[in-house]
């Protein structure tokens, strides 16, 4: 599709990498940005496709970005591809995906790194950024190439799925990894503490004979992490953070200078382990949903910045994996498709203002992936997603773009949709001809 | 009274009502299996699949019994000789025995919540016969028919369940139970096998034994699985069977009517010393009695859907 010429009219702009909450105009032509003011006056000179739309009380904010997501291909395209994720992406408001590198093979070279882009240029609807693995083959035995990844184009290196169980490889990784300025994202799970785990350690895995996964498993590493980033001075992020403890420990490593960032995923601030109760797979992840007290922790950790993004860990399954016993059930939930009403929720319960709550989806995890993305910028291709915080709705996961269906927030009544994203100028998805102005 | 549910998955989900209408139903039904005729043609016509995916003879056969009793049709189908070593899962296993018409089916899995699981996918009755560590219903229907039978009433009693409660399925359906009935539940154990936070289940924790045997009407050992030694549980089943295993001296302090149960297969002289398992207080073989006459109870107020 070509880039489009767009003048949307009295939006609530709200950029966070630079403060700015306002109301205005913005006018995009050709797909580049070129004036945001308010009562913008337009010579049509030039502009015969020029549309004007009026967004009042809805928001522009810069394009999406999703820092943490499994694409599942190569090698389990029957889950997602690289189109289906990057269509639910955009649906989802989002811009550019950073995909963990937990292929089939592996993203440990430059050659599955080449192929991802490739793919991802042909056939995808955004940016795909690859997370390149930390050790060869996932192994945790040697470390991968991480210049040559870092030439063909990944953003950071993670084991993600599993953790760097061995403590002098992780230190090697953080070390290595700093001679490129690549960040090192860490899976946090003491798997010897975690063995035949299969929820949140507490009264409901008790209940329901379901083997426990305590809150230590994930605190343990976290603490040797920051230990380890501290010694190397080396930058490390925290994927999927779960647990009070772990929140805690990340407040006083970012308090005494630590290179540290951290990202939470929507269900975890929105579910706790009570929703297992039922047995149903649909809730089985990992690191899996803890108790109410973590919930509010990790909402406490969003509010004082302690913890710096919001990230799906948007992990397909078919009911191959899903439609089993419990026990035998993959960990993982789908969330793209899902994760902004989720967001604003925050804003809505005035645990973040609008500004925290963008910035955790946009300028945060490009600062923290080192891309240039995440704030409206002007005269360069725009990224941006147009959407109405009021809409309500009931989620339908039968309607999603992604192939898979393990989405735990099905049939829920949700606020605040998108209305359409532009990616680099472009538009990757629109809803605004199906909706009443 | 009709029975108005579909399937029997765990004692969570019972009401109290339910719970003394299918041990009084249990209690009736016991008759039968003393008579020269053990047959009565209540489940004639109804096709009953046991669904064994867990090695089991007490409880597979209990069933059995139970429900040839009853005169209904059963057929015993187990991890060996099912099509789960080709591959197929269990809810394909279940798809294909469901497209054969049978009324219920009686599940063991060694997978928490399995029989949950299937119930949601067939319109048959499901009986939950052991899941994993979740629950084992029948057998904490046969327990309580049991304490019943001997003490009149499970209200006000004070019943110990010692030993393995973290891996116990045993245990936890026999504290629904208890609990709802209105009885006081101590669980006792070394803290390594005590499941984190269980007294949100409504139950007090001891970790010594000596300390709590005089105060309790009822004794439940359970089942140590030796292999647990292996998981860094406890050091040494010597240690353990000193510690929390019960014997004659550990008995002096007891109460003189106390009842002392076991769900088997009992490991004697670990949990239990063959002393006190054959011993006066033992109601071991009452309680293998009464579980046909529970599993009875269970089939025939499914049956009657």
């Amino acid at each position: 599709m070509d880039a489009g010429s767009f003048l949307f009219r009295n939006a609530r702009i709200i950029d966070p990498a630079r403060g700015m909450d306002t109301e205005a105009d913005l006018l995009i032509r050709n797909g580049s940005l070129l004036e945001i003011r308010p009562h913008l006056q337009v010579s049509t000179d030039g502009l015969k496709d020029l549309q004007e739309i009026d967004v009042s009380g809805k928001w522009i904010v810069p394009g999406l970005i999703d820092m943490h997501v499994h694409l599942r291909e190569p090698g389990q395209e029957y889950k997602e591809t690289i189109a289906s994720g990057t269509a639910a992406a955009v649906a989802g408001g989002f811009v550019a995906v950073a995909a963990m590198p937990n292929t089939n093979p592996v993203n440990d070279s430059a050659a599955v790194t080449e192929f991802i882009l490739a793919r991802a240029r042909q056939e995808g609807s955004c940016r795909v950024l690859p997370v390149g693995a930390i050790s060869r083959g996932l192994a945790g035995d040697n470390l991968a190439d991480y210049g040559d990844l870092q030439e063909a184009g990944v953003v950071a290196v993670s084991d993600d799925g599993q953790p760097v169980m061995n403590s002098l490889l992780m230190r090697r990784a953080l070390e290595y990894a700093r001679g490129f300025n690549l960040l090192v994202i860490s899976h946090a799970e003491e798997l010897e503490l975690s063995r035949g785990g299969l929820m949140n350690e507490g009264p409901v895995a008790t209940m329901l004979g379901l083997r426990g996964i305590p809150n230590a498993a994930e605190e343990v590493m976290v603490a040797r992490d920051l230990l380890l980033a501290e010694l190397t001075q080396s930058r490390l992020h925290i994927a999927h953070v779960s647990t009070r403890g772990a929140v805690e420990l990340l407040r006083q490593a970012k308090k005494r200078g630590v290179p540290v960032t951290a990202e939470t995923a929507p269900h975890y601030f929105t579910l706790t382990d009570e929703a297992l109760m039922a047995f149903d797979t649909v809730f089985k992840v990992n690191p899996p949903l803890r108790s109410a007290a973590d919930l509010e922790a990790i909402k406490e950790g969003l509010a004082d910045g302690t913890i710096d993004a919001i990230a799906t860990d948007h992990a397909p399954h078919s009911a191959l994996e899903k439609d089993l016993e419990f026990e035998y059930a993959a960990n993982g939930m789908i969330g793209l498709e899902s994760a902004l009403p989720l967001v604003l929720s925050l804003v809505r319960k005035g645990v973040l203002t609008p500004l925290e709550a963008i910035a955790k989806i946009t300028c945060n995890p490009a600062r923290i992936l080192s891309v240039p993305l995440g704030e409206l910028r002007l005269g360069t291709l725009i990224d941006l997603t147009l959407l109405d915080p009021k809409e309500e709705y009931v989620l339908d996961c039968t309607a999603f773009r992604s192939k898979s269906r393990n989405c735990p927030f099905h049939g829920w009544a949700m606020q605040g949709r998108v209305l359409m994203t532009l990616t680099e100028g472009r538009v990757a998805y629109s809803r605004l001809g199906q909706v009443p102005a | 009274m009709p029975f108005k549910r579909k399937d029997l998955l765990g004692i969570r989900d019972l009401e109290v009502h339910e719970i003394e209408h299918i041990l009084d139903v249990a209690f009736s039904l016991k008759e039968i299996n003393t008579r020269a005729i053990k047959k009565v043609p209540t489940l004639r016509g109804k096709t009953v699949i046991h669904l064994f995916y867990e090695p089991s003879t007490r409880t597979r056969t209990s069933f059995d019994i139970a429900a040839k009793r009853l005169s209904a049709d059963t057929y015993s189908i187990t991890a060996s000789t099912s099509s789960l070593v080709k591959g197929e899962t269990s809810l394909d296993t279940l798809k294909n025995l469901e497209a054969m018409k049978p009324d219920i089916f009686v599940i063991r899995h060694s997978a928490s919540g399995c029989p949950h699981h299937l119930a949601r996918r067939t319109p048959a009755s499901v009986i939950n016969a052991g899941d994993g560590m979740h629950e084992h219903p029948s057998q904490a229907l046969l327990d309580m028919m049991t304490i019943k039978e001997r003490k009149g009433q499970l209200a006000g009693l004070t019943v110990l369940i010692v030993g393995d409660i973290a891996h116990s399925r045993v245990a936890r359906s026999n504290i629904w139970g208890l609990t709802k009935m209105g009885a006081r539940v101590i669980v006792c154990g070394p803290p390594t096998l005590i499941p984190p936070r269980i007294e949100a289940m409504g139950v007090t924790v001891s970790l010594r034994l000596e300390e709590v045997i005089p105060e309790a009407d009822v004794i439940m050992m359970l089942r140590l699985q030796t292999e647990r030694q292996q998981q860094m549980l406890f050091p040494s089943l010597r240690e353990y069977a000193i510690r929390y295993g019960l014997n004659c001296r550990k008995l002096k302090t007891a109460r003189a009517d106390l009842l002392i149960m076991h769900p088997g297969p009992i490991n004697r002289g670990v949990e239990i010393s063959p002393e006190v398992a054959d011993g006066p207080h033992s109601v071991i073989l009452d309680q293998v009695t009464n579980g046909v006459a529970v599993r009875m109870a269970l089939l025939y107020l499914l049956g009657q859907r």
